[in-house]
This record gives structure tokens, sequence and C-alpha cells, in this order.
């Protein structure tokens, strides 16, 4: 996750740091400057401590709520109108919730990280309980009362006598423009009526019965349909291209070229693409890049020049113990395989550029965009509108940037930019391969008594940031370089997110090896280091509970002190029915895992068995229960439906996924040459169990359960073949050469 | 000129007849439900009903639909009273994004009405041309069977 | 006289019936105890293992689903079906209480442990040409699987054919027994690719036309045949293979299940080929070698005609601006139309992700076959690797087009694609082909 800038010059103690967003609107609220001392607000309230800012009540008493975070299909904005109706007293069907538009709403980053329930929701719950406690100030001084007799319920005050005072007939008096005060008290979790009690998707029907859902669906009078033609591979120029023919083509406004940037833009969408098609056809480029080979990859990456961190260095490492092992852990280039490809609109009008995006961060873009196209950022408008599942830093931002450079060569016109299928596929920025070794020594005790660890990885952000890290400002004319990569530095980490075990290890030391060069585009994709490495210490971790003799959950509970880490341990072993040293037939076994994300965010345990295929080497999940822990839960449906969602998407980066290329370009560039699994591929049944902490601080939940679901399938082979393989993908080939005949 | 049927109506596009049906769902027709996933036939984001059974449109030309009806997420229900597949993907929150949900729909409309009493590996079967990248296909399927069931009662109670 | 000459025939038939009665029989051998997995040979089990991929045992002995070769699969022929048995070594429902001689036995002379005929659905008629260690070798792979407790389906056949003695007289005339002889006008690689062809690979079984008993016609070696409804091409001098078969070409094909030159395996091959993938890869070069040789020397000059045909393919292959052109509009039956509309988003040329476009149709072999079969198959059904394998997908178009449609979308490829005679009875052949999918 990228850090926002304006976060990073707060943390730095930057002291009065103006920030202007630019708001169109009518009100032209601006969020205030970010308080230098003094308790601290919680979340993003803490940097737009305006009230204002956040929420606006209207006449007929309905609230209208601006979050700066962006739903991206988790199901957050629900959870947030919950927070704003329960703090609130109003009810959610009176919510509006507008998110992440630089016209409107706060600037609180990149959407990522499992940062929306800390950094908004905790926010929105402060806001909404200033501005109830100030209704009922209004209140109590129209009617003569004190404010401990009046009460507030469904979006009015009541008296002791019956009388009431809807929140509409309140607004007349009601003065936002202030900051929040950090001493408002929120509800205790015992008085709840909305926040964790079940409440359905609000999104969900609409999408359900084909309402105006996606930024693919927006058809604006006028709308142009544009298509971008690639090059064959990173780095190639556009030599030559004959657009003559294509110009003539049914429907076709304007072929775009600059530099080695060419799209086509036509009136109906398939012309667009025919055109496209007849554009690639006619282009020739020069060689792209060449690419180091994919067989040879960990090595490769491991032999690029890096910079070492020591993260973690406590007690005194090497100590022998009786008994020792190391081991190394590699993963794959991983995709995150949006099932829409990208998707942008926008339009240039009078020197002002809009943009609607599925961008996890509509301020960095739009940040971006400005450098890109000369423009002022108060001149363009980024407005955060729905695309599929974007797990991470997709070709969101791109496509956003192609439709902004078509737009500007097209003024007054609305442009749509609907990236294909082998587009998405082949130049998104994956998930960056990277490896890890560990070794560890137990005493006599069969405790651990040594660990140590080394992790080698590229950065895992190259989010927008400078105009080089949008596809198209590489290949304009005058094109711009991407940024130096940087490490996402600890407790958050990169590469090295959850490189340090939650366990209690008395002698342990961690290094984080960055590797800034990047010879295949990469970025953040969910869970960013924390995938590799919980699965490779949690795969260690059963290596060693098997060195130990011990059963992998009792050894686990062995070495843990955090209490909530021992509750979802225990609670998913239990549900799951797990035995110790559980007798099973050849080719079942069952596994274990569990991390902390980050060591500051969900705890999540996970526990399953799994069949495999003697001939095939196909694994075959069958049962999997699952505990977590995310802080207080707001809705529980939706905590399950992100951690039953993780297990399915890990469960296919584990079992089969890997981006493959050969010494020119990408090569898996669709559904048949990058497989995912399918329904007759699913688990048994998964069974989530969420740990219910009232009144403590939100954890986020949607990347805690990716790694320990890979660890959990590693153990869970190893069990059921005798085979530990260490290397991702186990797909069929691996797992069976590893089982042998 | 095409005239092609789309949930019970008729509808004249000036289109050219190679142009694939989605495009005509979503731009003449503006009917959202249909959507882009690849295009090639691979993940089923396209999935419609042509005379009752699961097509992809994204490779489906306007031209082999003369006399065919084709029937779209739309055309199950409505916002106020979906159809019954529909309320069970509702009820059991069957969705994360929901991107690739029109498509399921559609596809498991066609199971239900083929195979009311299919088993729970023929129904995995049959969905198996439908791709969800965000993971929710154990709610998919609980979506399925409720509305087998709800459907099987149905049919049931109906008056004779 | 007349109860003399009676009597004599009589006799006659007597001794003719039971001297047949007399050769069919077979003793039972008596049952072992199965033996631990790990008293075999690994490297034996792992030789077995490769000559079972060969031999692509497992496919008609595992039922779709189910546990490996624990029989169930429905191999269809002309007389009925024949359910493939259960060859784990389960000892009661598998072949756990078969000793090596009696396996040996079943391979060489088709007949069961207890002595029952087997039809001929299991091609021992080219499994009697293996030889002792290696049959062997796929006894110990077998005996090493996991046991599976499996009923075998009895095969449904009509009277008189249900009685198993009928194989024995099938047997009798069409069962050749014994080692082929090596060929030594040829090296070795091309006699072991004989070897395993002729033998465990029974190539001939679909790629051989059979005579009404149903035995392959030797004169007519690699004629063409059919396997589950699919052509099985002709693979000797009348292939009709737009580029002819070179010992590369079939070498890709085998092990990797596409070659440039003539598309990818579908259909009943699907299996074949994912099988030789995990045999080693000298015996899928032998199998390359032997089979390529059926066609014509493996000469510079068929790798010329084979480049040749790849070159006029591709000028064959619309391009995206010329199908612009071509879209007639006359409508849903006209195949140019359709093609454009529901093929060429993938059938053409240029496009910067060729791992994900298919083969020119010139070449491929569906349409240039003289039965529309295959191409009918691979339109209704499509194209699909197996179960989480990397491989190409085409989708099935038998619900989104008609069978007029169908119909005017194949004539319209067999004509502009392979410049051949014209299919007849196309209609007719998709019936066929829609009953045997239930598409």
């Amino acid at each position: 996750m990228n850090i926002p800038h304006s976060r990073r010059a707060f943390l730095a103690g930057s002291g009065a740091l103006v920030i202007s967003i630019q708001l169109n609107r009518a009100f032209g609220q601006d969020a205030g400057a970010p308080k230098p001392s003094g308790p601290k607000l919680p979340g993003d309230l803490a940097k737009f401590p305006r009230l204002d800012a956040w929420i606006k009540l209207e006449a007929d008493g309905r609230a209208t709520v601006f979050a700066g975070k962006a739903e991206l299909g988790t199901g957050i904005k629900t959870a947030f109108i919950q927070c704003a109706a329960e703090e609130l007293d109003l009810a959610p069907s009176q919510i509006t919730m507008i998110t992440a538009d630089t016209g409107l709403t706060p600037d609180e980053g990149v959407t990522a990280g499992s940062h929306s329930m800390q950094d908004c929701a905790s926010a929105i719950r402060y806001v909404a309980a200033d501005v109830r406690a100030t209704l009922v100030e209004l209140a109590a001084a129209r009617l003569g009362l004190s404010v401990a007799d009046l009460k507030t319920e469904n979006g009015a005050v009541i008296a002791p006598s019956g009388t009431k005072l809807g929140y509409g007939d309140l607004v007349a008096g009601l003065d936002l423009h202030r900051d929040a005060r950090p001493d408002i008290a929120i509800k205790k979790s015992t008085s709840f009526s909305v926040i964790g009690k079940p409440l359905a998707r609000v999104d969900i029907p609409g999408k359900l019965t084909g309402g105006e859902s996606y930024v693919q669906d927006m058809r604006p009078e006028g709308l142009l349909h544009a298509r971008v033609v690639r090059p064959p591979g990173y780095g190639a120029k556009l030599a030559s291209v004959d657009a003559a023919a294509v110009e003539k083509l049914p429907g076709v406004v304007k072929v775009v070229r600059d530099g080695s940037f060419l799209a086509v833009v036509a009136a109906r969408e398939d012309q667009a693409i025919l055109a496209m098609h007849v554009l690639e056809d006619a282009a020739r480029w020069d060689n792209p890049v060449q690419l180091p080979k994919q067989s040879d990859i960990q090595n490769v990456l491991r032999g690029l020049p890096n910079t070492p961190t020591t993260i973690l260095d406590r007690g005194t490492v090497g100590q022998p113990g009786v008994k020792g092992l190391r081991a190394i852990y590699a993963r794959p280039y991983q995709s995150h395989g949006s099932i829409g490809p990208s998707c942008a609109l926008a339009q240039f009008d009078g020197g002002k550029l809009t943009v609607w995006t599925h961008s996890q961060g509509v301020y960095p873009l739009r940040a971006s965009l400005s450098k890109l196209l000369s423009l002022a950022p108060e001149q363009i408008r980024c407005i955060h509108t729905e695309g599929s599942g974007c797990y991470g830093h997709n070709a969101a931002d791109d496509v956003a940037a192609d439709a902004a450079l078509i737009a500007r060569a097209l003024p007054g016109k609305p442009i749509r930019v609907q990236w294909m299928r082998e587009q998405e596929h082949g130049w998104e920025p994956f998930g960056p391969a990277m490896s890890s070794q560990v070794s560890a020594a137990l005493d006599a005790g069969g405790k651990l008594i040594d660990w140590q660890y080394e992790v080698w990885s590229n950065t895992h952000s190259m989010r927008p940031g400078g105009p080089g890290n949008l596809l198209a400002g590489q290949y304009l004319a005058a094109a711009f370089t991407p940024d130096t990569p940087k490490p996402i530095p600890q407790p958050e980490g990169g590469g090295d997110r959850n490189a340090i075990p939650l366990y209690a290890l008395p002698n342990a030391r961690v290094i984080s090896r960055f590797i800034p060069r990047m010879p295949i585009r990469v970025s953040a994709l969910r869970g960013l280091g924390a995938y590799l490495n919980v699965f490779a210490i949690e795969s260690f971790m059963d290596e060693m509970a098997d060195l130990a003799g011990t059963d992998p959950v009792e050894f686990r509970l062995k070495h843990l002190d955090d209490a909530r880490a021992r509750d979802v341990i225990t609670k998913a072993a239990k549900e799951f029915g797990w035995q110790a040293n559980a007798k099973m037939p050849r080719g079942r076994g069952q596994g274990f895992a569990f991390a902390r994300y980050k060591n500051l965010g969900a705890y999540c345990a996970v526990a399953m068995d799994v069949s495999v295929d003697r001939q095939t080497g196909i694994v075959k999940i069958g049962k999997v229960v699952a505990a977590v822990d995310s802080g207080e839960a707001v809705n529980h449906d939706g905590i399950r439906n992100q951690i039953e969602g993780a297990i399915v998407q890990s469960a296919s980066w584990t079992t089969l996924e890997e981006v493959t290329f050969n010494d020119k370009a990408i090569t898996s560039r669709d559904w048949s040459s990058y497989p995912i699994l399918r329904f007759p591929d699913m688990p048994d049944s998964i069974d989530v169990q969420v740990i219910d902490r009232p009144d403590q601080p939100f954890l986020g939940t949607g990347e805690a359960g990716q790694g320990p679901t890979g660890a959990a399938i590693a153990n869970a082979v190893a069990r059921a073949t005798g085979a530990r393989i260490r290397e991702l993908p186990l797909n069929p080939a691996r797992v069976k050469a590893a089982i042998g005949v | 000129m095409a005239t092609i049927t789309v949930n019970g109506k008729q509808h004249e596009v000036d289109a050219p007849p190679s142009t694939p049906l989605l495009y005509v769902l979503r731009n003449d027709l503006k009917l959202n439900a249909a959507k882009y996933g690849c295009g090639l036939g691979q993940c089923g984001a396209c999935t419609v009903l042509v005379d009752k059974e699961p097509v992809y449109s994204c490779l489906t030309p306007i031209s082999v639909l003369e006399g065919r009806s084709v029937t779209t997420l739309e055309g199950l229900g409505t916002p106020d009273n979906p159809g019954p597949v529909q309320r069970a993907f509702i009820a059991e929150q069957a969705a994360q994004c929901g991107y690739c949900t029109p498509g399921m729909v559609m596809r498991a409309q066609a199971l239900i009405e083929h195979k009311p009493k299919a088993s729970e590996s023929e129904i995995r079967d049959y969905m198996a041309p439908n791709l969800c990248r965000c993971g929710t296909q154990i709610r998919i399927l609980r979506a399925i069977r409720r509305a087998m069931n709800d459907m099987r009662t149905a049919s049931a109670e109906a008056p004779r | 006289m007349l109860v003399r000459a009676l009597s004599v025939i009589l006799i006659a038939v007597a001794v003719v019936f039971g001297g047949f009665f007399a050769w069919a029989w077979h003793n039972e051998i008596a049952p072992v105890q199965p033996v631990a997995a790990g008293t075999y040979d690994p490297s034996i089990v792992a030789k077995g293992a490769a000559l079972a991929a060969i031999g692509s045992c497992v496919v008609c002995h595992t039922q779709a689903g189910g546990p490996a070769f624990a029989g169930g699969y429905p191999v269809e022929t002309p007389f009925g079906t024949v359910y493939g048995s259960n060859i784990t070594p389960d000892p009661d429902t598998g072949i756990g209480t078969w000793s090596q001689a009696a396996f040996r036995r079943a391979l060489h002379e088709g007949v069961t442990r207890k002595g029952e005929h087997l039809y001929p659905a299991f091609p021992y008629d080219h499994f009697t040409h293996a030889n002792d260690s290696d049959i062997d070798a796929i006894y110990s792979f077998l005996m090493t699987r996991d046991p599976v407790s499996r009923q075998n389906r009895q095969p449904d056949i009509p009277f008189p054919l249900n009685i198993r003695l009928s194989a024995a007289a099938w047997k009798l005339l069409f069962l050749r027994h014994g080692s082929i002889a090596a060929d030594m006008a040829h090296n070795a690689e091309w006699n072991r690719g004989a070897y395993l062809a002729e033998g465990l690979g029974h190539c001939g079984a679909c790629h051989t036309p059979r005579n009404a008993l149903g035995a392959e016609k030797h004169d007519e070696a690699y004629n063409g045949g059919v396997g589950e409804d699919w052509h099985a091409p002709a693979l000797n001098a009348n292939s009709p293979a737009a580029a002819p078969w070179t010992a590369e070409a079939a070498f890709q094909y085998l092990r990797n299940g596409w070659d440039a030159h003539h598309g990818h395996a579908s259909g009943p091959m699907t299996p074949v080929v994912d099988g030789l993938a995990k045999a080693p890869e000298s015996d899928v070069r032998a199998l390359a070698v032997y089979i390529a040789s059926l066609s014509g020397a493996d000469d510079a000059a068929k790798a010329q005609r084979a480049d040749a045909a790849l070159k006029a393919a591709r000028e064959k292959t619309p391009t995206v601006a010329a199908l612009a052109a071509a879209t007639t509009g006359s409508g849903g039956t006209d195949g140019a139309a359709i093609f454009a509309g529901a093929c060429a988003t993938c059938h053409r040329s240029g496009g910067q992700t060729p791992n994900a476009r298919p083969v020119d149709l010139a070449l491929s072999e569906s349409v240039n076959s003289p039965d529309p079969g295959n191409l009918l198959h691979i339109i209704l059904s499509g194209v699909h690797p197996q179960s989480r394998e990397r491989g190409f997908i085409m989708p099935g178009f038998s619900a989104s087009l008609t069978d007029t449609q169908i119909v005017s979308v194949a004539a319209y490829i067999r004509t502009h694609f392979s410049g051949k005679p014209q299919w007849t009875g196309i209609d007719v052949r998709l019936g066929e082909a829609r009953r045997k999918t239930g598409s």
C-alpha cells in the first residue's frame, strides 16, 4: 500500500501542512488543516477534521456521507453506512454514501492494505457521533431542555414529553464547518442496533437486476468508444503505422498517435474493436526489451542488486539447538486476473478533465494525470465508479490515463476505453515473483530457540505516483520514466509484509532484501509480500513441528502469547474437528496455518483437509474451516464473504496460477493460458467463524486469509503424500513430480 | 437492420449482422446485465439464454437470432419483483464485486429448468464455464440449491 | 444310407464343436494373495507407468470423474457397450488376486484369471504383441495403485453375442499371436515405434477400418476408422491432412497435443496425448517416426510440402480487414456471415497472442477429413484442456447455432478452407453427433 503524500508529511511531523482539497461542491467546504497537537482523532479524521468534509444533512432529514475510500466490491460501502447509521441514530436507508471523488470526498489516499475500516469507518463513526451530539445540543437549546433529557431515535431528537424534532427540522441551525471534537463518545457495543447486526449489502440488488452499477455501464450522450493498440512487449517502440485504411473503416472517428501510444476511436464499440485489430495488423514495432528465462526467474531475481535491511534483530541468532532445518520458498509472478478488464470514461471540456475510474486512489491518480497532461490538479476531477474486483493495483489507473489522453485529443466528447482480455492479462502490473529462505533450530524441549529469515523481493507498489507509473506515460513521444521504486517500510511492509512471525522467538533475525530492478512489470497484489511470507513461515512451522514430533496446532500454541491469536487458532481447530496426529487414508491429509495480517491487522487461522489424486497430482480441497478476528465486527456476513473469497482465491493461486513469459513478452494472455480454479475445483465446504470483539478497534479483513490458506494447503499436501513442496504453485505437474509414481 | 427478440420484445437494430449480441444488448438496447469479460468464450460473464439455452453472447452474431428468443437477466425479473433465482442470490448475498453474477444467474436458470434435481457435482460441472475471481462460488452454489428448492416448492404448490 | 450319412455329419459337427470348445476352454489360474506395494521394484513400477501411459490404460479403465483404473468407462462398439473393468489391485472387485501369469494371459490371449473370454473391445489383438517384460512392468505398476472396491459392470450386448464364447470364435478368426518381427530395412527407433504402435499403443484400433465382424482389416491398415463417433483419419498414403505428417510434426502433436501444421488434438485423442506427455520422450519420438513413415518417407521433400501447405493455409486465414469487408449481411443462414460473427474472433490471422490463436483452419484435420463428424463435434462441444491444465479453449456452439446454421457454416468452412469436395449429408451427421453428445 502506498502511503499517501499527506500522511507521509504528517508522520514526518511537518507541522501546519496546508492541504488544498479541490471541491466543486456548492458549499465550497475545505477539509481544513490537520491538528498539530492534542488528543488524536481516529483514522483519517485526524488528517481531515472538518465535519462538513465528511457529512451533510439535508432538509428532509437524510444524511449524505462522503467517504474517501472506494467500494471495490468488498461490501465496504454497506459497512460504512452501518457505522454512520448507528452513531447518527438514523435508518440506513436514510443515508446516502458517496465514495472517492476528488470533487466531493476527503483525500484518503488509496483504498488498499485492508485499511478502510480503520481509516474511514472509524472517522465516520466519530463524525456521525459528533453530528448527533450537535443535533441534540441544537434541540436542547430550541426546546429549553438540557442535553441529558433528550434522546435520539430514527432520525429525530425526542424530548421526555414525547415531542419530536426531526433532524430535517434542525438542519437550518446546523454548522458543521468546524473540526470534530476529539472528546466525543461513540456508542458502546451494548447499545448497538445496526453495527454488528445483519444488514444486506446495499449494492447487490441493483447488480442482480441489471441496474447501472459499473463504470462499464455508463452511457452518456454522444459517447465514443476507443481501443488502444499495445506494443508486442515491454519497451517496444512504434516504428511505423499506416493508419489510412483504419481511418476509412465504418464508424471510425480518429486514430490517435503520440509516440508509441496508439489508439482508435469509433462511434460503436464493435467498430472500435474491429478497427483496433486492423490497426494492430498495420502497426510495425521495434523489438521489445528482452525478458529473462521464466524457468530461471528466482535465480535471476536473487542475482540482481538488492538493498538489505534488518527488520528484526532479537536476542543472539546462531543458536544451534539440538536439531535444525533450512528451507527456501518461492512464488512466481501472479496476476490480479480481474474478471472484467479495466475500463474508464473521460471527458475534456473547456480545459477541465473528468475521469470516471475504478482506480483504488482517485487523488493519487489525479496528481499523476496532472503531470501526464500538464494540467493543474484543480482542472481534473477523478470520480470512483465501480469496476470488477481489482484485488490490488491492476490496470485501472492505466486505462484512466488512456482515456484521459484520448479525451484530450477529442475535446468535448465523452470517451470510453475498455481494455481487452489479452491486454489486461499482458500488461497489468503483477504480484512480484519472490523467494525467502528460513532456518531455525529447536531446543531440547522441542521449542524454537533460533530463527533466521531472509526475503528477496521487488517493490510491491508502483502506483501513481509519477506519470511514468501510468502505462501510457511510458510510451508517449515525450515519455515519462517510471518512479524509482521504493520499499514500503515496516510495520506495513511490502515484500517483507508479514516477514516477522508473531510467534515468541527468543533469538530471531529477519532481513528484507529490496530488489529495485524489475524485469517484469509489478505492483500490489492483494496481501503483497504477506502471501509468500506467511506461506513460507507457516509451511516451515509445520516442518519444525514435524521435527519436534509435535502436532502442528499444538506447536503453534506453544509459541504464541497473543491471546487473540490463540483464540482464532483454537476456534478453527475445534470447529474443524482437528485431531492431533489423525491417521488418514493415503492421499488424504489435513493442514493448518495461522497469521495476523501485518502483525497489526486481522487474525486468521485456517484448517482444511485435502485429497491428492495420485494419477494426476491434482489437489482437491475438502472441508475448510477458518476463524477470523477483525476487531469489532460491523457486518459479520461481509467478513465471512471476504474470508471465503480469500480462501478460494488463494487456493487458486496456490494450486494453479503462474504468469508465463518468453524472451519477448508475457505469454499468459487469457484464461486458457492462465487458468484459474473453476466450480468443479471448489472445496467441498467453507465455514468461516467470526470472532467478534465488541468495542475493540477495527482491524480490516480483505487480505487476512490468503497467506494462511496457501500454507494450510501445502501442509495438508505434505501430510497426504509425504512430499513437502515449497515452490508455488502446487500445480498438478509439480505435485505429481513430488509424489512420483 | 436486424430484428431480434429480447425478453419478449422485438427490437430493430441498426448493426452489421456479424455484430456480437453482447454489444447490441449493452449499447443498442442499453441492458447492463450481460458483461464483457473476455470476448473469447472462456469466462461466461456474457451469458444469456437463447431459446432457453445458455450461450456466450460475445460470440453470438445477431445474424443467427432471427426467429429465436433471447433472455437476459433483465427478463427474469425487475428490481421490485426479482425472479426466483435472483431472489435466491440476493438472499444468500451470493456476490462480492458482482461482475460475474448475471452470467451465473442465467446459467443457473437454465440448469434449474433442465435439471431441477441436479446433484451437487452435476451443478458444479454445469456451472464450470462461468468464472468468478472474487471466490464467491460456495455462496453461488448455495443460492442455486436454494433457488432449486424454491422453484420446486412453487411448482408443487402451483394451482392445477 | 441316410442314417449313416447323418451320423457322419453329426459326428463331424460334434468333433468340430467339441474341438472348438476344447480350444476355447481356459483353466482358472489360482488366485494369489496381494503383496505390499513396497515389494515391487520402483524402477519396474516406473517403467510400467510409462508403458501404461503409452497404452492409455487409464482412459478406458476409468469412469469420468471416478477413481483411476477402477473401471466403469463405456466402450461403445457396433455390437453393444462394454465397460472397462476395475484393474486396481482390489482383491474382490479388481485384479488384486491375479498372478503375473494371469495378467500376461489376459493381454496376450484376452482371457481373465478365471478363464472367461474378454471381448475384443479390450484390444488384445494389439496387446498380444507386447513382450513379457513390458507386460510384467505394467503388472507391477497396476499392483501398486490404490485398490478401489467397485464392481465391474456387465456389458450391454444383445443375445447371442452376450455369451462370452462368441469372443472365442472371434479370436479363432482374427487373433494373431506373437511379437512383431523387426524390420531390418528400418532403424532401431522406427522399430521401437512399430513395436509400441502395433502393440500397447493400439493405434490401429481407431485408425484402421473394421470388417462386419468388428475386426481390423489388416490389408487396409491405417486407412482411417472410428473412435467414439469421431473419425480417426487415415495415417497412410490416404491421409487427408493438408500438410503431410513429418516425424517432427507427429512428435509435437503426440507430445504436446498440438503442432503448427495440424492443430490441436481433440476428441478421443485428447486423453491419448495427455498420457503421452508423461511417457518417455524417446518412446514418443519413436512412435512419431513410425506413424510418420506410414504416409511416406520422412525426407526433405515431405518437409517442404508441409511448409508449403502451412504457407498456403495462412493465406486462406482471413485478416480482420478482409472479414470487415466480407460480411454479406444476408442474415442468419449465410455461412460466411456466421463465420465472420461467431468464429473469426479467434479464427483469423494477425493479433499479438499467438498462443491463444487456433491453427489455420486450412490445415485442420477435421476440415480436410472425408467425414464432417469431427468438425461438427468441435463446433458443438468446442475444445477443452484437461482439468486445471493450461490449454486451448474453444467454446461449443451447440446452443447458439441452430442445425441449419451449423450445417451452413460447416459447409462454408469445408469449401473455403479445404478446397476438397463438399461433404454430403452434413445434416444427418449433425443429428448423429448431437445425439452422441446429448447436445
